[in-house]
């Protein structure tokens, strides 16, 4: 940096560097670099340093040592047998488990009470400023702990659904029951099962899935091309057809036809032995904290929305009621197309907040990955600094990819400039 | 942004495990005030009362060990540690001495780079079940809810114990004893898992002790013990032979209230030397003549600690099973003063 060619006149000195305005940016940029450089020189030498004086060396090598635990919740089969890395994984799927919940029914609620905000109800409105308000300003770890604790101590426990006269009894036609240690709700049964896909590692996907998945895919492309043939129709003959049945004919009649070939059923818990089995038991672990996540980020996006409505010029409305439309169609067809322009840089940040919030599970033994690889793992292998680091990337890589992917999002309702 | 803080962090491991290098034993002096690491609240082992002065078990320990070193055994800062923090805090030199039910295992004593200087009670890890649930044995607890304190060996010992019995169990992961007191009471989990000691205290603390059991099934060796970091040997020992020292004086029946008058009069070569009469043994560790006498003057030797925190006669009642004098049939054996 420093050997850019000087101007041939005047010569060049060395003081220059400090009272030539041309050189003295320069200069200063490259004194910082150099210090910036040296501090983490500093910082490095030091760490390693001292784990050579402690006798630890740093390596990664635990990550494939038996992790000899278990896990309450795993996505993928996982048993105290499997290595840390592994361990490690099962957390990462539940961070993101919870995450992808959270950022989903955050953004409903979100939108919801931020529209309602600025409702003329004057109930609404103020019911929604309460919302917003107790949310934003108490921590968050008190939300998730008192979520938790009204699920455990008002919730009755499985042995109460036992007997002739059971004290508690299931909803839903005896479907679900709701414990104070996880709702059990129905798994799905199949008496024409495809098989899965085996992606090795015993990651297995079940076929009927990808046949579903692929399915409401090709349904929602179909959809989208009725659309655009109805909207030809009226751009060349001024009638617009009648298309409702048809997209909910391609989105529904092909899931009901799959449905009926794997026999698709639901097959409802029992309660067995100390607990209910037969079913899929949600722990409250994960409902509590996905609930109170939602509700606190949900509370910031509702802040988000109402100041993104808001910043859509009142004319436009006037505009749209000036033209008929309705508050409901003016909202939908009018405000909120611009507003999201406003809205969605500040909610990426919502998201990664929410994600990173995610870390505070071990508070209700939800074991995400603080709770395997920074938590169970690193006390029993004692490698804090290697398991700090590669959670710090795991967490780096995950806002990085939402950041990326909600800005691509950003960049195609953004206001086209030409 | 990103960068500066992930190196601001590693700045502070780094210092962190900078100050755990130096001579402890000097650091402690000079400080005046000894760092013990504890139990975050297990009543009759380490738990502040309604006064905030911390009563126990392994607090004992702490105050012996002030009390040789520094000659006052109130000159103690107790930190409380959970299970996952206890070690780091050890080893990065937040505290000088753990004494917090800590399980001497192979890899804590050689991976983690602890030193475990002795064991003050043998104990083994069972389970503790509501009476109306009807269960007898841990081999009933088959599909059972089971809490368990995460970080801990008692996490692995439970996922062997079922995985060699053919079982399955549905683990609830807790961070604190207190926090599974809460949740076992509230039905959260059906059975919940700790050192037998530990539970028997857990229970002790409950408004209705007679409707919890105890379980027969011991399912693992758990020696509790006051770690030290490694490499600092000259601490080690002065954390070691104060620990020998207590028992010692239990085997020759040297108590707080006769310590006195035996320094005086007992003609026993081994309690002379241990109380520093003939031979001066703390010069060898970096103490004065009477450290050992501080030391079992603090709270007593260990049978009076043991008797006072845990024993039959308070709301605990551990029996000394295996925790009595060799004499005795039992585990306790202090090495020869000589």
């Amino acid at each position: 940096m420093t050997d850019m060619s000087a101007p041939a006149n005047p010569p060049f000195r060395p003081s220059m560097l400090i009272y030539d305005r041309r050189y003295r940016s320069m200069t200063f940029q490259v004194i910082v670099f150099i210090l910036v450089m040296a501090l983490a020189w500093w910082l490095v030498n030091n760490t390693i340093r001292n784990l050579a004086a402690l006798g630890k060396d740093f390596n990664f090598g635990f990550l494939w040592q038996r992790a000899g635990y278990d896990i309450p919740q795993t996505p993928i089969p996982y048993t105290s047998d499997d290595t840390h890395f592994r361990a490690a994984v099962v957390g990462l799927l539940n961070t993101l488990i919870v995450s992808i919940l959270g950022c989903i029914a955050a953004t409903f609620i979100g939108i919801i009470a931020g529209v309602a905000r600025l409702s003329n109800n004057w109930l609404i409105a103020r019911l929604m400023t309460v919302y917003v308000e107790a949310f934003r300003n108490v921590p968050l770890l008190l939300w998730i702990l008192i979520v938790f604790a009204v699920f455990t101590e008002v919730m009755p426990p499985p042995n109460a659904f036992r007997g002739d006269d059971p004290s508690a009894s299931m909803i839903l036609f005896d479907h679900v029951a709701l414990t104070n240690r996880y709702t059990a709700i129905p798994t799905l049964g199949m008496t024409n099962d495809p098989g899965s896909l085996d992606l090795g590692a015993r990651i297995t996907f079940s076929w009927a899935t990808i046949a579903f998945v692929v399915v409401l895919v090709a349904g929602w492309i179909v959809r989208r091309m009725i659309g655009a043939w109805a909207q030809r129709v009226q751009d060349q003959t001024g009638s617009r057809s009648t298309t409702w049945w048809m997209s909910l004919a391609v989105m529904t009649v092909p899931s009901l036809l799959l449905i009926w070939y794997f026999g698709l059923h639901m097959i409802p818990p029992e309660l067995r032995g100390f607990n209910f089995t037969g079913g899929l038991n949600v722990a409250n672990g994960l409902v509590a904290l996905w609930l109170a996540l939602t509700l606190y980020t949900g509370a910031f996006i509702a802040e988000i929305v109402r100041a993104g409505i808001l910043a859509v010029s009142r004319g436009q409305s006037e505009a749209a009621f000036a033209l008929g439309l309705r508050p409901g169609r003016t909202m939908n067809l009018v405000i909120l197309p611009q507003a999201l322009r406003v809205i969605i840089p500040p909610l990426i940040s919502q998201y990664l907040n929410l994600m990173k919030n995610s870390s505070l599970a071990i508070a209700v033994g939800y074991m995400d990955i603080k709770g395997t690889l920074g938590g169970t793992t690193l006390n029993q292998t004692g490698r804090e600094l290697e398991a700090i680091v590669l959670m710090m990337g795991v967490y780096l890589v995950l806002s990085l990819t939402i950041s990326a992917g909600m800005n691509v999002f950003n960049s195609r309702v953004k206001l086209k400039e030409r | 942004m990103k960068t500066s803080v992930f190196l601001g962090s590693v700045a502070a491991a780094t210092l962190m495990a900078g100050a755990g290098m130096a001579d402890t034993l000097a650091d402690v002096k000079a400080r005046g005030e000894l760092n013990c690491g504890v139990n975050t609240g297990l009543v009759g082992f380490a738990a502040p009362d309604a006064n905030g002065n911390w009563t126990g078990f392994d607090v004992d320990i702490c105050k012996a060990v002030a009390a040789a070193v520094l000659g006052d055994p109130s000159k103690v800062k107790y930190v409380p540690t959970t299970g996952q923090t206890r070690f780091t805090a050890l080893s990065s030199g937040e505290v000088d001495i753990l004494a917090r039910n800590s399980t001497w295992t192979f890899s804590r004593d050689t991976d983690l780079k602890l030193d475990f200087v002795g064991v003050n009670y043998y104990d083994g890890q069972g389970f503790m079940v509501r009476k109306d649930l009807g269960v007898t044995s841990a081999k009933e607890l088959d599909g059972a809810t089971i809490c368990i304190q995460t970080g801990t060996t008692t996490e692995l010992n439970l996922a062997d114990y079922f995985k060699a019995n053919n079982m399955a169990y549905q683990p609830v992961n807790i961070d604190s004893n207190a926090e599974g007191e809460q949740q076992y009471m509230a039905g959260a989990c059906d059975a919940y898992t700790t050192d037998a000691s530990g539970l028997a205290a857990t229970r002790a603390a409950f408004a209705d002790p007679e409707n919890h059991i105890i379980l027969p099934e011991i399912i693992s060796k758990e020696p509790l013990g006051p770690a030290v970091r490694h490499g600092d040997s000259n601490w080690g020992d002065v954390a070691r032979w104060t620990l020998y020292a207590l028992i010692a004086a239990e085997e020759y029946g040297v108590t707080s209230k006769n310590i006195e008058e035996l320094s005086k009069s007992s003609q026993n070569p081994e309690v002379q030397r241990l109380l520093g009469v003939t031979d001066d043994l703390g010069a060898m560790i970096g103490l004065d003549k009477d450290w050992a006498k501080r030391a079992i003057l603090a709270s007593g030797n260990y049978g009076e600690i043991f008797a006072a925190n845990i024993g039959e006669q308070t709301p605990i009642g551990l029996a000394r099973g295996l925790n009595a004098q060799w004499t005795q049939g039992g585990l306790m054996y202090a090495m020869p003063f000589r």
